[in-house]
C-alpha cells in the first residue's frame, strides 16, 4: 500500500531500509522535499520512533505505561528481557540482532505487560513468555513463525450505550445530509449539544460553524487520532471497527464546512492498523462514499489521507498536530489564532477526536434529539472510558455522562480501590473520598482514561511514572515546562530513593505551580497534576520516604567523585567519601 | 463603526495607555515606556512567547504580553511581586539548564540574561544544576557558537530569518535535550553563509553566538548593564527592518 509522500512516510521508509535514518539521507530528503537540511534534522530529532543509529533486526520498544507496562506483578520483564538477550535497555547488541526500549504507552492497556516489536503488538506478556520471546530472538525466527496468540488482540467491549449500540450502514449518515441539506444537518449538531471528545469540550456544531464562516481559499477536515495519554485505547477498537464511521463523519463535516481534503493523523503506535483503515477507504472511494461527486452529487468532492506520526504524545494537541502534518516538529503554536480559522496551511480547520467525528455521524442520522436525550445538561450524550489498572474486567466501557466514579468500579470489578487516575497522568488523581464524583465536562472531565489503583500500588512511584512521562514528552519550546518537567521528574526520585526532605516536598510544590501556570500549552498546563493532586490526597507517600534532616544535597557527593577515582586508577577507600545512611 | 477615544486603551499596573491596531501587550507597554521583561522579545521581529518572561496577568488569567494582542479594555498586572517571583524562578531555570559560567564568559556585562538576574534579584540557581555536555561549533573564522550559554530563545534562528533573509539556525531536538542547530549539511557554521554584520550573528541575549577576536574590546566596569539596568535598555524600542525577502 502506497503511502502519500509525506515527510514523516519517507523518513519511516528509509528508516525501514536502513533500521535507522543515515546522516547522508537528511540531505537528500530535504533536497527532495524542497525543504532546509535543519528542518528534516529538527524532524528526525523530535520525534522519538526516529534514530539516528541503527536498530536491531528485532526492535522492541515496551510500553512504560501503569497499566500496559513491563512492570508486571512485580517482575520487570524489560530487565529481564535485556539481561536474557545480553543487550542494555536502549542500546542495540554488538551483532545488530536486537535492540530493547521503552517508549510511553501503547494503548493496550487492557492487555496487560505488552510491547511494540518491529511496530507489531506483542501482549499479555509473562516471564515465560519472555524466556520464549529470547529463544526465537536468538534462533532469529521471522515473526510469522512466532506463537500468534501473542499477537492477538481483541477488543473487548463490556458495555455499549448510546453509539456503540446504534448501527450505522456505510452512507446513511451521507444520505440523510444529502436529502435534508448542510443547514439542517449543521442544526442537528448543534441541538445535540456534542462536545469534543478528545477533552477539552469544545462545543463541535460551534466549531464547524466557526470554520465554515472563515474566509479562505481552502478549508481542511483533520481527524484526531493520536490518542497518546495513557490508559486510553477506545480509539483502537474505534478504529479496528469503526473506521467506516469515523469516515462518514469526517465526510459529514467536510460537506457542511466546505472542505476537499481530510487528514486522519494517526498515532504512530497504532501504524499497524494502517492497513485496515486504507482499505476501508479504498472501499468507500469504490463506493462513492469518497472521492469525486460523493454520492453523485455534483461539487461534493472529498477525500482522505492518513497520515503516520512517529511517537510524539504532544502531537495529540491539536496545533502541534497541525504542525506535524505540516511536515515539522510537533510544537505547539501560539493561539489565538485557533485552527478553526488559522490551522493546516494557515487555512480554517476543524479538528475533532475520533470518537467526535463518530457521534457526528450518528446525529446526522438520527438527530440532534436522539443524542441529547442522554447524558447530563452540560454534557450531552455518552462516553467511552477505556477502563484499565487494577479490576476484574478491563477494557471499553461506554456510559451516559453523568455516571459516578463508585459504578464505573463496580462494574468493572475493582475492589481496595485506594486511588483512580481519570483522564490520564494529565487528568486528576481522586482519592476514596471522591468516588461519588460524576464523569462529566462539569465535573470529572475525561478524553477516556480510567486507571485504577488498588491499595497494593504505592501511589508514589505512579507519580514518579507519570512525571517522567511528561519530562520525556516535553517538546522542549518553553522554559517552565522544558526545564521545570525534568525538574519535577528529579526532584521526585530523590524523594522516591529516600533522599529527600520536608524542603523537597516544598520544592516540589513550588515548581509544580509555576509549570501549571506560566507553560505555553495544555501539556505544561497538566504535568503537575499527578504531583499536585498527590500532595493534597496522599501526602503519607511522600512523607514516609523522606529523611529527617534539613537539607540534603541533591547530588550524590562520592558519586561526583568517581570520574576523579577513575582518572588517576584510584578506588581504595581513601578515595571514599563517606556515606552517611540512614 | 465609531471609533471611540476611549476604545484603544489598555490598563497596564493602573496606567491607562494606548495602543494600535495589531499591537501586542508588549508592543504597547514599549512605547508608552512601560517595561515588560523579556528576553527572547526583539522587536519587529516574530514574537514567539518561549522564554515566558513576559507573563502578564490579563483579567487574572497568564498570557504573555510579547504574542498577545491588545484589545480595548485589558486590566493588565505586570510588576507584581507574584510575577517578578515567577520571572526570577523562570530565570534560574535558564541558567541551571546551561552551563553559565558569568565570570569566565565575555558577554558579562554585555549579558541581557544576567541584567535580568541581577533585575529580579536573583542571588543564586536554586535548581539543581544540569551540567550539559553541549557541543561547541568555532569552525566559523568569526563566529563562535558555544551553545554551553544557549536558552533556545531562538531569536538567531528568527533574526537570519526574518531580517538578514538567511536562514542559518533551527532549534531540534526535544524536552530538555532541545538544541540550537545550524542550516547546514555538516552542522557547522563554517559552511553557511552567516557574516559578522548580520543580526543573527549580534542578537544573541547570552554569549552563545560571539563575534571572534573581538574579546574584552570594552572593559569591564564600562559594559552596557554596568551602566545601566535591563529595565532601561530593554525599553529601546528601535524597531528592525525586516528582509525584502522575508514573507512575513
Amino acid at each position: 500500500m502506497a503511502e502519500s509522500p509525506h515527510l514523516l512516510h519517507r523518513l519511516y521508509e528509509i528508516q525501514q531500509k536502513h533500521r535507522y535514518i543515515p546522516d547522508e539521507s537528511i540531505g537528500e530528503v530535504a533536497d527532495q522535499f524542497g525543504l532546509p537540511i535543519s528542518q528534516v534534522r529538527a524532524v528526525v530529532d523530535f520525534y522519538a520512533f526516529f534514530y539516528t543509529s541503527p536498530r536491531g533486526d528485532y526492535h522492541i520498544l515496551f510500553s512504560n505505561c501503569t497499566s500496559c507496562g513491563y512492570q508486571a506483578r512485580g517482575v520487570d520483564l524489560l530487565q529481564l528481557l535485556s539481561q536474557q538477550l545480553g543487550v542494555s535497555v536502549n542500546q542495540t547488541r554488538a551483532d545488530g540482532r536486537v535492540s530493547v526500549h521503552e517508549t510511553s504507552c501503547i494503548g493496550l492497556c487492557d492487555h496487560g505487560a505488552s510491547l511494540l516489536i518491529n511496530g507489531i503488538p506483542l501482549v499479555r506478556l509473562d516471564p515465560a513468555g519472555i524466556w520464549q520471546m529470547v529463544g526465537l530472538i536468538e534462533s532469529g525466527k521471522p515473526l510469522t513463525e512466532w506463537p500468534q496468540a501473542w499477537f492477538h488482540i481483541d477488543n473487548t467491549l463490556h458495555k455499549r450505550g448510546l453509539l456503540l449500540e446504534t448501527d450505522l450502514s456505510p452512507g446513511e449518515g451521507l444520505q440523510a445530509l444529502l436529502a435534508r441539506g448542510w443547514e439542517e444537518i449543521l442544526a442537528e449538531i448543534v441541538q445535540s449539544k456534542l462536545r469534543g471528545r478528545g477533552g477539552a469540550g469544545f462545543n463541535t456544531g460551534l466549531k464547524w460553524r466557526l470554520c465554515k464562516e472563515a474566509v479562505a481559499e481552502a478549508r481542511y477536515v483533520v481527524c484526531n487520532a493520536d490518542e497518546g495519554e495513557p490508559g486510553t485505547f477506545k480509539d483502537r477498537m474505534l478504529l479496528q471497527q469503526y473506521a467506516d464511521t469515523l469516515f462518514e463523519g469526517m465526510t459529514i463535516c467536510a460537506h457542511i464546512i466546505g472542505a476537499r481534503e481530510g487528514y486522519v493523523y494517526l498515532r504512530g503506535e497504532y501504524r499497524y492498523l494502517l492497513p485496515h483503515l486504507q482499505t476501508i477507504l479504498a472501499r468507500r472511494r469504490q463506493t462513492s462514499l469518497l472521492g469525486k461527486s460523493i454520492l453523485a452529487k455534483t461539487g461534493f468532492d472529498f477525500d482522505i489521507e492518513i497520515v503516520v506520526g512517529a511517537g510524539a504524545y504532544i502531537c495529540g494537541e491539536e496545533s502541534a498536530l497541525i504542525e506535524s502534518l505540516e511536515g515539522k516538529p510537533g510544537i505547539p503554536r501560539s493561539r489565538p489564532p485557533f485552527p478553526v480559522t488559522q490551522g493546516y496551511l494557515g487555512q480554517p480547520t476543524v479538528v475533532n477526536n475520533v470518537e467526535t467525528f463518530i457521534a457526528a455521524a450518528h446525529i446526522a442520522y438520527k438527530g440532534g434529539a436522539w443524542f441529547s436525550s442522554v447524558g447530563t445538561v452540560e454534557s450531552a450524550g455518552s462516553k467511552l472510558l477505556s477502563i484499565s489498572g487494577d479490576c476484574a474486567a478491563p477494557g471499553i466501557y461506554e456510559y451516559p455522562f453523568g455516571v459516578t466514579l463508585q459504578q464505573i468500579l463496580q462494574d468493572c470489578g475493582a475492589d481496595n480501590v485506594q486511588a483512580v487516575q481519570v483522564g490520564g497522568p494529565s487528568g486528576i488523581l481522586i482519592d476514596q473520598s471522591a468516588f461519588h464524583r460524576r464523569i462529566g465536562f462539569e465535573d470529572v472531565s475525561t478524553g477516556g482514561s480510567l486507571m485504577v489503583f488498588s491499595d497494593q500500588r504505592d501511589v508514589l512511584d505512579i507519580i514518579y511514572q507519570f512525571a517522567a512521562f511528561f519530562a520525556h514528552e516535553s517538546c522542549g519550546f518553553c522554559t517552565p515546562c522544558r526545564v521545570g518537567t525534568t525538574l519535577l521528574k528529579q526532584n521526585l526520585y530523590k524523594i522516591v530513593t529516600n533522599q529527600g526532605t520536608r524542603y523537597d516536598m516544598a520544592e516540589l510544590q513550588h515548581t509544580s505551580e509555576l509549570v501549571r501556570r506560566y507553560s505555553h500549552c495544555g501539556l505544561g498546563h497538566t504535568a503537575a497534576n499527578p504531583i499536585l493532586d498527590g500532595l493534597q490526597s496522599f501526602p503519607q507517600f511522600f512523607e514516609r520516604r523522606l529523611i529527617q534532616r534539613d537539607f540534603s544535597p541533591h547530588f550524590n557527593l562520592d558519586a561526583a567523585l568517581e570520574e576523579a577515582r577513575r582518572m588517576t586508577q584510584r578506588d581504595d577507600v581513601d578515595a571514599h567519601l563517606e556515606q552517611d545512611i540512614e | 463603526m465609531v471609533t471611540e477615544p476611549e476604545a484603544s486603551l489598555i490598563t497596564i499596573d493602573n496606567q491607562k495607555i494606548p495602543f494600535k491596531h495589531g499591537q501586542t501587550i508588549m508592543d504597547a507597554a514599549l512605547a508608552a515606556g512601560i517595561y515588560i521583561p523579556h528576553l527572547c522579545h526583539f522587536p519587529g521581529i516574530t514574537p514567539h512567547g518561549n522564554c515566558k518572561h513576559c507573563t502578564v496577568e490579563v483579567n487574572g488569567k497568564p498570557v504573555t504580553a510579547c504574542t498577545t494582542l491588545a484589545t480595548t479594555g485589558q486590566k493588565i498586572r505586570n510588576d507584581t511581586v507574584e510575577l517578578n517571583e515567577a520571572r526570577k524562578s523562570l530565570t534560574q531555570m535558564l541558567f541551571i539548564e546551561g552551563n553559565h559560567i558569568c565570570p569566565s564568559c565575555e558577554k558579562t556585562g554585555n549579558c541581557p540574561l544576567q541584567a535580568m538576574a541581577y533585575h529580579l534579584g536573583m542571588l543564586e540557581g536554586h535548581y539543581p544544576q544540569q551540567h550539559p555536555v553541549r557541543e561547541v561549533d568555532a569552525s566559523h573564522p568569526t563566529i563562535m557558537l558555544d551553545r554551553d550559554r544557549c536558552i533556545l530563545c531562538s531569536l538567531c534562528v528568527r533574526a537570519s530569518r526574518e531580517v538578514d533573509g538567511k536562514n542559518v539556525f533551527a532549534i531540534a531536538g526535544r524536552g530538555i535535550d532541545a538544541r540550537l542547530i545550524v542550516n547546514t549539511p555538516s552542522g557547522k557554521l563554517i559552511d553557511s553563509d552567516i557574516e559578522v554584520g548580520d543580526l543573527a550573528a549580534k542578537i544573541c541575549p547570552v554569549g552563545a553566538i560571539l563575534i571572534k577576536e573581538r574579546g574584552y574590546d570594552v572593559p569591564i566596569g564600562q559594559r552596557i548593564f554596568d551602566q545601566h539596568r535591563i529595565s532601561e535598555i530593554g525599553l529601546e524600542n528601535e524597531i528592525v527592518k525586516r528582509a525584502p525577502s522575508d514573507d512575513p
